[in-house]
């Protein structure tokens, strides 16, 4: 029998292609991910009392919080916009970054159990969650939306703009960012434990290089750039700009953060390739 | 029939010792210095670079080489360690082979666990879904077939419980009616038939003749031989990461006995952990069988007891319990019950326990050893030995009981009375 590699439906081999993200398999894979997507949703706030009014809850004391600290006590300025709107705006995009880096960093150990019992394309782990989070951030955008109408009501000037439109693009720089972070994380953390405690805290220190508690325009002129750095800067600042008014859009920069996005993606993609193939006996 | 699974060359290395330095900078240390060519910085004098880790390199499989064909039902066995389980992981792709290729025709589907992915907060309900989609199936497929998995796993009523809420029994249930639903071409199961009780195994197996029965494709690992015996017509034995038999499961498992059997005396002078005032200790233990060095149900076999005394022993009661492999009692073997009393015992001697036909039933078996001397315990060795049976003709009659059904065999007469 002659042996042709057409014949066959799968060929197990030591080490797969360097950057072969398997977009066809994960596709294949679509019911897979949208019941982890249900599980993660659905699981968090079971017997809980409140349920998923903690989706609401959280953002709205964060903001409270921030308003009277940062804005009451430390009088940080806001670009002239009404201090709960502008620490709401930077709460709702942050949380949506932070929690998809946070939770696809633990892609590897936290699925460890399963991935050692099972295959299926284990990207379609870090997607489920990028996905079950634009959920959650789907309601707090809405809930802020409403606090948006509330002020434009009683009077605040808020002007947004066309650039509105534009919030899809920043949600899929978001993604790819927290993805592409998230899974360069989770693929070392199967080997160097001290990651995991990193990104705990190292999320909320970049919190505080980011433009989430103040503008970009109270940051001295020479630190400007360093701050631009970042690729999550263009992300908050344009959003501020396309919803209230205030802040800075900038093509170049957002150029800059997408292609910040695609390096990180590809990276992470690679690294996550070669760790997923033999994860299983180190971790 | 043609081939569906032809593993070629397949080897798997693990290393052993550390993994890693120890911290990220020293291991970018390393990489750096042989990125330039340069030696390991970190090395001592006089030791051997394995790169950034520490220890050796250990084969996990070495040059596995088998076809498989389609409708085939493929027994793999093998004494712990031998690569059965990294076989399997390789086959389900949870990890990569170091060298070689599979070529896999036909969805392939692995069962190395029931209840994968099960999460303890999601109903009944959502967890036969989530875990039908781990495994494989599509949303619409679960749908076709729910309701055949709640009747097989009968518990209809807890169907929108959370499973935190379930008993053991229902959880594993229900588990394995989603794994029994799946429907691959190609089946690669574990030993999750060892879980359960003995009815639960029972029905395990017959599902598994019956997809085999279906002219669907079954690699089946096990140290359940009987099992193997039973499902699979030929059989695979690795021995220390190869291949080392490939033929009909009779004779793969004989075979396997034989090499389990090459160490018969299992010495026991060594063991630690055992109890009693020491007064007769024993020594080694030897199972011989009159024709082969396999020990099969229904042929002569002798067990010679080693022991150490101090002085000639009184009123002396040796006992050996058998237990299967869930740990139940099967079957106690004792001289006091059996009426041999020793009443005196000579400090160097051997004691033998003789059987004209062996009883146990085919199977895997632990057995501990118990001595009293004048009704005080004198040595207590538990899970002194494990032994393994292989099949065998008790009755003559070429037969023997179906798996599952008891652990014993016994004489017994049949006949037709008059109606006196």
């Amino acid at each position: 029998m002659s042996i042709d590699d057409k014949q066959w439906d799968l060929t197990i081999r030591p080490q797969r292609k360097l950057l072969a993200l398997p977009l066809a398999e994960l596709w294949q894979y679509r019911d897979l991910t949208s019941m982890f997507v249900r599980r993660d949703f659905v699981s968090v706030y079971k017997q809980t009392i409140l349920g998923p009014l903690w989706y609401l809850i959280q953002p709205l004391l964060t903001t409270i919080t921030f308003t009277v600290i940062f804005g009451n006590i430390a009088k940080l300025p806001t670009d002239g916009l009404p201090q709960f709107l502008f620490y709401m705006s930077g709460t709702v995009i942050w949380t949506y970054f932070s929690t998809c880096l946070i939770k696809t960093a633990d892609t590897f150990i936290g699925n460890a159990n399963l991935f050692g019992k099972v295959y299926f394309p284990r990207l379609a782990v870090p997607v489920s969650i990028l996905i079950s989070n634009l959920i959650s951030f789907a309601i707090q955008f809405a809930f802020f939306l409403l606090f948006m109408a509330y002020f434009a009501w009683r009077g605040s000037a808020l002007h947004p703009n066309a650039w509105i439109f534009f919030t899809p693009v920043l949600l899929l720089i978001m993604a790819g960012l927290g993805l592409g972070f998230g899974i360069l994380i989770s693929s070392l953390t199967t080997k160097y434990r001290d990651l995991r405690f990193l990104v705990q805290f190292g999320i909320t220190l970049l919190m505080y290089a980011t433009p989430v508690i103040y503008p970009v325009s109270s940051i001295p002129a020479k630190y400007q750039t360093l701050i631009w750095l970042n690729p999550m800067t263009s992300i908050i600042e344009t959003f501020r700009y396309a919803f209230l008014g205030a802040g800075t859009a900038n093509w170049l920069q957002l150029a800059y953060s997408f292609v910040f996005m695609l390096a990180i993606v590809a990276v992470g993609a690679i690294v996550f390739n070669r760790v997923e193939a033999t994860f299983m006996d180190t971790v | 029939m043609p081939i569906v699974i032809s593993v070629e060359n397949i080897s798997k290395a693990y290393r052993l010792g550390q993994i890693g330095t120890g911290t990220l900078a020293s291991d970018m240390q390393v990489w750096w210095a042989k990125l330039r060519g340069k030696p390991n910085p970190l090395l001592k004098i006089g030791q051997q670079d394995y790169g950034n880790r520490s220890g050796e390199t250990i084969w996990a499989l070495k040059d596995i080489n088998f076809k498989v064909e389609q409708g085939e039902v493929l027994g793999i066995i093998g004494r712990n360690g031998a690569g059965k389980s990294t076989l399997l992981k390789i086959l389900s792709r949870v990890t990569a082979p170091t060298s070689g290729l599979i070529h896999v025709k036909g969805r392939i589907a692995s069962l190395l666990e029931v209840g994968t992915g099960f999460h303890p907060d999601l109903t009944g309900r959502e967890n036969v879904y989530l875990n039908g989609a781990i495994l494989g199936m599509t949303k619409q497929e679960v749908t076709k077939k729910l309701d055949e998995i709640v009747a097989f796993s009968e518990i209809e009523q807890f169907l929108d419980t959370p499973v935190k809420r379930y008993s053991s029994g229902m959880y594993v249930r229900l588990a394995f009616a989603v794994a029994a639903h799946l429907d691959p071409e190609i089946l690669v199961v574990d030993e999750v038939l060892a879980v359960g009780d003995t009815e639960f195994q029972n029905k395990c197996l017959g599902k598994m003749s019956e997809v085999a029965g279906e002219g669907r494709t079954v690699l089946f690992v096990s140290h359940n031989l009987r099992a193997v015996q039973n499902l699979c017509e030929r059989s695979i034995l690795l021995t220390r990461g190869k291949v080392s038999e490939d033929g009909k499961t009779y004779d793969v498992i004989t075979k396997y006995l034989s090499s389990v059997l090459e160490k018969t005396t299992i010495l026991l002078r060594e063991r630690s952990d055992r109890t009693g005032n020491g007064c007769f200790r024993f020594t080694e233990l030897e199972f011989k069988s009159k024709n082969t060095n396999v020990i099969r149900c229904g042929e002569e076999v002798k067990i010679i007891i080693g022991y150490d005394a101090f002085k000639n022993l009184k009123n002396v009661n040796i006992t050996i319990v058998f237990f299967d492999s869930i740990k139940a009692r099967v079957l106690y073997l004792g001289n006091q019950v059996s009426g041999n009393l020793f009443d005196e015992l000579p400090e160097k001697r051997k004691v033998i326990c003789s059987f004209k036909r062996f009883p146990l039933l085919p199977g895997r078996y632990i057995l501990n050893l118990y001595c009293k001397v004048n009704g005080i315990v004198a040595d207590w060795v538990q899970e002194a030995a494990t032994i393994d049976v292989g099949d065998g003709d008790y009755f003559g009659s070429g037969e023997l009981p179906p798996g599952g059904f008891g652990s014993v065999v016994v004489d017994q007469k049949w006949e037709i009375s008059d109606g006196g």
